[in-house]
């Protein structure tokens, strides 16, 4: 991964390029002329900071974001984990590293109601599948896992990605 | 911004708006690397052998129907500078309608999922500057009268978020 880009490194005209495309490109044969014309640049400036800031990692990725429900993607499991301290991360190093894991995070616990420290998120097509995948989880964590649980999903309340203010 | 016409997607409205074929070819080429040339549409269109007009309405009918949720640049806002934060919320059968528009009003969440557990309520914060996201959490509280337990990332191990439609 490239070194985390600095606030200072990132300056006004791209900020204003992140609030102008963070609800998403306009679909226009040539979209970067026209995120262009609105910020008064040429829309090969537009195209040359976009690079930057992916090269940078700014920006993780340009593409779309499917509705995993209307993909038939309908289970949505978050599993966490409760993993000894000392082995979190090379055991959650492993985890993500499972092909059908999509987010994998350590995060804190929030004793004495959330002892979980590792979560791994899992979208199948049932929830059988989702469970099959989370005992794969199971054995690889082995006796480093002092317990677990999974969240399912039962509504998306809201998706529209970040909204920072410009 | 909510969804339009109402507070939540259950599972059942989603499935009434399933994607055909091609579709699914241009949700799958279009996970990641969109060119960064002048005319993008029409170099995706030709390498999935559509015209670029097609390309563009079914892209339009596509997130009209909400089978795609955005499309565009996804930003690592740390490295901006700003912060992600995943946070969860206990709420009541009564007080969830109530406490879903308050949580949403809040153009800081990106994304709030219902999950079936105790923590029922799960949303991530999204700010320009560190410093937003204690804001966020206080003002949510105090809006809602319930507390938000925030789960930070210390690490992140992996994100890829494809899936083969």
């Amino acid at each position: 991964m490239p070194e985390a880009v600095a606030r200072s490194d990132l300056d006004a005209l791209d900020r204003r390029l992140i609030v102008a495309t963070q609800a998403g490109l306009p679909r226009v044969s040539r979209p970067y002329d026209a995120i262009g014309e609105a910020l008064g640049i040429a829309g090969e400036d537009v195209i040359a900071r976009l690079r930057r800031m992916l090269d940078a990692g700014v920006i993780r990725r340009i593409g779309a974001v499917p509705n995993h429900y209307a993909i038939g993607y309908t289970a949505n499991g978050m599993s966490v984990w409760d993993v000894a301290d000392e082995r979190i991360d090379e055991l959650g190093a492993r985890v993500g590293a499972l092909d059908f894991v999509t987010h994998c995070y350590r995060r804190p616990r929030r004793l004495p109601d959330w002892p979980y420290n590792l979560f791994a998120m899992v979208h199948s097509r049932s929830r059988e599948e989702v469970a099959v995948r989370v005992a794969e989880i199971a054995v690889l964590l082995g006796d480093a896992c002092r317990g677990h649980d999974i969240l399912y999903s039962t509504a998306i309340l809201k998706k529209t990605g970040l909204r920072i203010a410009g | 911004m909510p969804w339009p016409g109402g507070g939540s997607t259950p599972v059942v409205e989603a499935a009434a708006a399933v994607p055909d074929e091609t579709d699914r070819r241009i949700i799958n080429a279009l996970q990641g690397d969109f060119p960064l040339v002048p005319e993008p549409y029409r170099e995706v269109a030709a390498r999935l052998g559509l015209d670029e007009a097609e390309l563009l309405r079914r892209l339009d009918a596509m997130l009209e129907r909400k089978v795609l949720t955005r499309f565009g640049p996804m930003f690592q806002i740390e490295r901006a500078g700003g912060a992600f934060v995943l946070a969860a919320m206990r709420v009541t059968e009564a007080e969830f309608e109530r406490v879903t528009d308050q949580v949403n009003a809040f153009p800081e969440v990106a994304h709030n999922y219902r999950r079936e557990h105790a923590l029922n309520m799960w949303f991530v914060l999204a700010t320009a500057t560190p410093e937003g996201i204690a804001e966020t959490t206080t003002a949510i509280e105090a809006v809602t009268g319930l507390p938000v337990f925030a789960f930070p990332k210390e690490r992140e191990y992996f994100v890829e978020m494809k899936l083969h439609a």
